[in-house]
């Protein structure tokens, strides 16, 4: 067991990294980055990986591909950050609200979660997005509306075997206050499910975010993003192969640093949850 | 066993309703299709007219009305750009999409369950640390990224195989393996982790004390044991199998449901969203239900009787 908890938490730790280059590279976008990443010039349009001053190769209209993939993880992890937390405050409250007072409303609710659940996130998110139109916050909202009934789902059942706890029945005893009960007992015992569940759906979101975009939806050219850079990329393959592989190399890189993480912090918080 | 069929299907139908439910609504929230397949140089009297025609003027109470009334005799309207019965249409393509997202599964599972297996008995091997670590990698890469680099390699520089369509089984290689890929790495991670679980329990340890052979304790004691959870999630993520089968068609130019439907939401053609988000609710609640039906087999103890 102690050997297979070391493996487990070295992974972890390739996935910290590999997050914080991602992080680091979005935040020093502006000055690391070699070219503005929306300015093109055409007499250098298509040059290849290793040519001087364009070590990813431009595109086309002969915009660095370094520049843009690192301007690319600004994007990712904007829109990342900005679903998960909407997300997990949504999907957390309401979760909590149903497991904790019950009741109708919470049947309804979770009625809807079902439904909701019955249908494959990305298609819903694409027609969500295809509907409330294109742009970073049309993105973020739609993978939001999407993505919030699977934190409603395990935190709501998470809420129902804590409030059978004896702590939790001991201060209904005494005559705490219901609303002191769920924030002071219940929530910091559930508040490790919201965690690991934002981790696992983070990479979720960026994935699916790069996949929306990349079908023409989402965040439109000339956005540097890692989706609507490897859409411009498909009518260049055969002559271009860069183009596609930075950003996709990137976009992976990331995904795989998060599950990392996300599964790591699964190992340690609560091995038991399946989500 | 009859009661339980009946509020099953009952409740399938309303998943179907309500997902058609909501989608009608947000789409008529999105705008205005009309105005997409009319000439540039029209005349406001002729786009009211064609509206007329096809009643979008009357209020969204009496469309909608009007649309659960056609929709229930399997009628969703004539496709705004292909003027044809649009549930027909959604139909004729579903054939390319089932027989794609079966080769996939199919695909998958004879990765991910001798990967799993492989890894969770020879657990510390090399075999495991390979398995697992390309289970990992699986996950992470994402699927359509994938296809491009697999069409750059087999079709651009090697010329193998072609870069889209359907045909003979040539043409099959490729999206199977894009749309298996993600699907393959949890099944053999969560394999592993339900093979090692089952591993430990005292029915395993008395069959080895037996003296059973090792592929007799694995095969029928172990892995049988071992298939609820792996069921569970099979069945959980053929939703996420029929969603990618959305990107894996528009990459491969696949003829079936998944780019017919991102066609038709690039083109506003509400009669095809909505045949196609039936057929995708109807054919992932019927697979959870295959699935829920599945577990009384493997799993005496879930049968009827015992649940709601």
């Amino acid at each position: 067991m102690t050997a297979q908890r070391l493996r487990r938490h070295g992974l972890g730790g390739l996935g910290l990294g590999l997050v914080a280059l991602v992080v680091l590279a979005a935040l020093a976008a502006p000055l690391i980055a070699p070219h503005d990443p929306a300015r093109g010039d055409f007499a250098a349009g298509l040059k290849p990986p290793g040519t001087p001053g364009h070590p990813l190769g431009t595109d086309l209209l002969g915009r660095d591909v370094l520049s843009r993939v690192l301007y690319g993880a600004r994007i990712a992890l904007f829109i990342g950050l900005c679903t998960v937390l909407v997300t997990a405050v949504v999907g957390g409250v309401l979760g909590l609200v149903a497991g904790f007072f019950g009741g109708w409303p919470g049947t309804v609710l979770m009625r809807i979660v079902d439904v909701q659940l019955s249908f494959p996130f990305i298609l819903l998110a694409l027609t969500i997005n295809a509907i409330v139109g294109l742009g970073l916050r049309n993105i973020i909202l739609s993978l939001s509306a999407a993505g919030w009934v699977v934190y409603a789902r395990v935190v709501r059942g998470e809420v129902l075997s804590v409030k059978q706890r004896d702590y939790v029945q001991a201060a209904a005893a005494l005559g705490t206050r219901r609303a002191r009960i769920l924030f002071r007992h219940v929530l910091p015992n559930v508040a490790p499910s919201i965690i690991i569940v934002a981790s696992l759906q983070f990479s979720q979101f960026i994935v699916a975010e790069a996949a929306i975009s990349f079908l023409g939806f989402g965040v439109q050219p000339p956005t540097p993003a890692w989706g609507s850079m490897l859409s411009e990329s498909r009518d260049y393959l055969y002559v271009a192969w860069w183009l596609a592989a930075f950003p996709g190399a990137a976009l992976a890189l990331t995904a795989l640093g998060i599950n990392l993480v996300g599964d790591w912090l699964r190992d340690v918080l609560d091995p038991k949850l399946r989500v | 066993m009859r009661a339980y069929l009946i509020s099953r299907l009952g409740q399938t139908a309303l998943v179907v309703f309500l997902s058609l439910t909501a989608v009608f609504f947000l789409m008529r929230l999105g705008g205005d299709p009309v105005l997409l397949f009319l000439p540039m140089d029209i005349q406001a009297k002729d786009v009211n007219e064609f509206r007329q025609r096809l009643g979008f003027n009357d209020p969204l109470a009496v469309q909608y009305g009007r649309f659960v009334a056609n929709a229930a005799r399997g009628d969703f309207g004539e496709s705004l750009r292909y003027r044809r019965d649009a549930l027909g249409l959604v139909l004729e393509r579903l054939p390319a999409t089932l027989s794609l997202a079966a080769w996939a599964l199919l695909l998958a599972f004879s990765l991910a369950i001798p990967i799993g297996v492989i890894s969770a008995t020879k657990r510390g091997s090399i075999a495991d640390y390979l398995g697992m670590g390309g289970a990992v990698l699986g996950q992470a890469v994402p699927g359509f990224w994938l296809g491009l680099m697999l069409i750059y390699l087999f079709s651009v520089r090697l010329g193998w195989l072609p870069t889209g369509g359907i045909g003979g089984p040539l043409h099959y290689i490729m999206p199977c393996v894009v749309l298996a890929a993600f699907y393959a790495a949890r099944m053999a991670r969560l394999t592993r982790s339900s093979v090692l679980d089952t591993l430990n329990e005292e029915y395993v340890l008395a069959a080895r004390a037996k003296g059973l052979a090792e592929w007799v304790v694995i095969g029928k004691h172990t892995l049988k044991n071992a298939a609820i959870p792996i069921v569970t999630l099979a069945g959980l993520e053929t939703g996420q199998l029929l969603g990618g089968a959305v990107i894996t068609e528009t990459i491969f130019a696949w003829p079936g449901l998944g780019r017919l439907t991102v066609q038709a939401l690039a083109n506003r053609d509400f009669p095809v969203v909505l045949a196609a988000v039936f057929l995708f609710s109807l054919t992932y609640t019927l697979i959870n239900f295959g699935v829920d039906l599945l577990y009384g087999w493997l799993d005496p103890r879930t049968r009827v009787a015992g649940r709601a």
